[in-house]
């Protein structure tokens, strides 16, 4: 990969990406022309404002993830995008255009699955995906769509009858048979098998090499960032972070972990000792979790390591692994949204 | 992960270029989407024909209800009440509460999203209720002459104007119920008004037949002005003025609420 590669080189560039991930986020994506462009937001339900000032940016052949707790505004967010509501201020363009004044140009081109399916349960499965495909000029064929995401098990079954995963799977195709240049997927794995989830990132991922912009919100952190190029963090109708997954991850200054499996019984006191020496702000602490299995949690840096390592070394231990352990996308999430129920 | 580096959208055939379905054909696939529906429901089929046959058979061959006919046999003078009842659950009950699921469902916003958008779902629910109220019809039409109807042909385009009057104001009535209210609240309220139109509405029998009060209240209801319209067409030949003026207002009034007033969430 030289192209990710060369800005290491130059230091002054290595810093400004650092500084502002959002703007290096933005210069690594300018040859994806914007697809969906959303700048000020403002969305209120009797009085109350669900969506308060959100900006967001998705771009062609990129999955764009809105994560954000219960009642952030993600799905008010996407359904302004789809026209299924008015703003009440700020604006939306998908494609350049507006998607109320002109949904009529931007119907054949956006591709939907709502969070709650929108499926009507009378009707055979495979039937409802011809009829979705009967609304669109030269649609996929449905009965390689239908393969593709394994519906032909329950093709002949009506919805009312199909399980949540198969509903999702028959609402996808749905989304996606009419060839769309912009699909918004609210939630998609909601309630799928883990088979049923490959089908369905790797679908995504087909579509975005094929150059769609990809929208999708999720509560699941593993999905965003196994799939997502870009994610932007909603809560109380805001973005309150955005970037690619390693930039947020990356970013802040949480605990490290170092894992080692060695030895069982080993005596950590020493190690911590000479790890919390330094001026280190955090202490270290750790243990062993299970028999042979230690856990240290701190500031994870090289010296760190080389100390770790160095403690092993006196001991005449070879450890069967050492591995370090950054925060998950999720540890972001949380720091961020806060931890508590609400 | 990186976003893979891939060309912005490759060239695509014509073939493979978005686009919709011309506008006609989107509808036509919605109206039998509309109609496959509700002729595959047990319980809208019980509503839309088994409910006016077993009114009409009953009416003819049993004499529980001492019916002045007005010098008609009692086939020729039943049988235009029982098509007007026929429109209203088409029109009205089945249509109310088909719509309102639908759109607790999300099915309405699904595919108000697709190139249908939401006016092509109207249009095909509209002629779903046509071609419904067609195999109606043809059910009640073929029960009514095995037992005895001979109706003048010549009478047909006065009973199709009635019954699109009657879908008109009856279907305006069902979207406005169920755009409005609860998916439970339109099953209950849409079975409940039919059973009243029927019963004290001025459909089956003549509006001045009714008791009281009653009789100067059905008049103006719409249920009332279907069946005046239904029995003018079939037994004198037109449609009455009058209740061409009274659909008619219904269906602006109606409609006008229904187009105000209906939720799509």
């Amino acid at each position: 990969m030289p192209l990710s590669d060369a800005p290491a080189i130059d230091s002054a560039q290595a810093a400004t990406a650092g500084a502002t991930p959002a703007s290096a986020a933005g210069a690594a994506d300018g040859d994806h022309a914007v697809a969906v462009e959303v700048r000020g937001l403002v969305k209120r339900y009797d009085g109350r404002a669900v969506v308060d000032g959100l900006d967001l940016v998705a771009r062609q052949g990129a999955v764009t993830a809105v994560l954000g707790p219960n009642g952030a505004g993600k799905t008010t967010t996407i359904e302004c995008c789809e026209g299924l509501r008015s703003p009440d201020g700020g604006t939306v363009r998908v494609l350049g255009r507006d998607p109320v004044a002109d949904a009529r140009a931007l119907r054949p081109r956006v591709g939907v699955m709502l969070q709650d399916g929108g499926l009507p349960t009378g009707v055979r499965a495979l039937e409802l995906l011809r009829h979705v495909a009967a609304m669109y000029a030269s649609p996929r064929p449905v009965d390689e769509l239908a393969e593709r995401l394994g519906l032909h098990g329950f093709a002949r079954t009506t919805v009312r009858r199909l399980s949540g995963g198969q509903r999702q799977r028959v609402a996808l195709a749905a989304a996606v048979v009419g060839r769309p240049d912009v699909v918004f997927l609210d939630e998609p794995s909601a309630g799928m098998d883990p088979q049923s989830r490959r089908a369905v990132w790797d679908l995504v991922r087909e579509l975005r090499a094929d150059g769609v912009a990809i929208v999708l919100t999720t509560h699941l952190m593993d999905e965003a960032a196994d799939l997502a190029d870009h994610v932007h963090v909603v809560d109380h109708g805001k973005v309150i972070a955005s970037g690619s997954v390693r930039e947020l991850t990356d970013g802040g200054s949480g605990p490290g972990s170092v894992r080692i499996e060695a030895t069982p019984g080993l005596d950590l006191t020493p190690l911590l000792t000479t790890l919390n020496t330094p001026l280190s702000a955090e202490a270290w602490v750790g243990s062993e979790s299970e028999a042979g299995v230690y856990t240290l949690t701190g500031a994870v840096d090289p010296a760190a390591l080389a100390v770790v390592t160095a403690w092993l070394a006196e001991r005449g231990v070879l450890a069967r692994s050492v591995s370090t352990g950054r925060r998950t996308l999720e540890d972001v999430f949380l720091d961020l949204t806060g931890r508590n129920l609400r | 992960m990186s976003s893979p580096r891939v060309a912005v959208r490759q060239a695509r055939t014509p073939a493979e270029t978005p686009a919709a379905a011309p506008a006609l054909r989107r509808i036509a696939a919605q109206a039998s989407f509309e109609t496959r529906a509700i002729l595959r429901n047990g319980e809208q089929l019980l509503v839309t024909i088994v409910l006016p046959v077993l009114v009409l058979v009953g009416l003819v061959r049993t004499s529980f209800l001492d019916l002045d006919t007005q010098g008609y046999t009692r086939i020729d003078f039943v049988t235009p009440g029982v098509l007007a009842l026929a429109v209203m659950s088409t029109a009205f009950t089945s249509q109310a509460i088909a719509t309102a699921f639908d759109r607790r469902n999300g099915v309405l916003r699904l595919m108000a999203t697709t190139p249908l958008g939401r006016g092509g779902l109207l249009a095909g629910k509209v002629l779903g209720v046509l071609a419904v109220e067609v195999v109606q019809v043809i059910v009640i039409a073929g029960v009514a002459v095995a037992l005895g109807w001979r109706p003048e042909l010549g009478a047909l385009p006065a009973v199709v104007g009635a019954g699109l009057l009657g879908t008109a104001a009856f279907t305006a009535l069902a979207l406005l119920l169920a755009g409005t209210l609860r998916a439970e609240g339109v099953l209950a309220v849409a079975n409940l008004v039919l059973v009243l139109l029927t019963v004290g509405g001025g459909v089956l029998l003549p509006a001045e037949q009714l008791a009281g009060p009653l009789a100067h209240v059905a008049v103006l209801l719409p249920s009332g002005a279907l069946g005046e319209a239904m029995r003018g067409a079939l037994l004198h030949g037109s449609v009455p003025p009058f209740s061409v003026v009274i659909l008619l207002g219904w269906t602006a009034a109606l409609g006008a609420g229904a187009a105000r007033l209906f939720r799509w969430h």
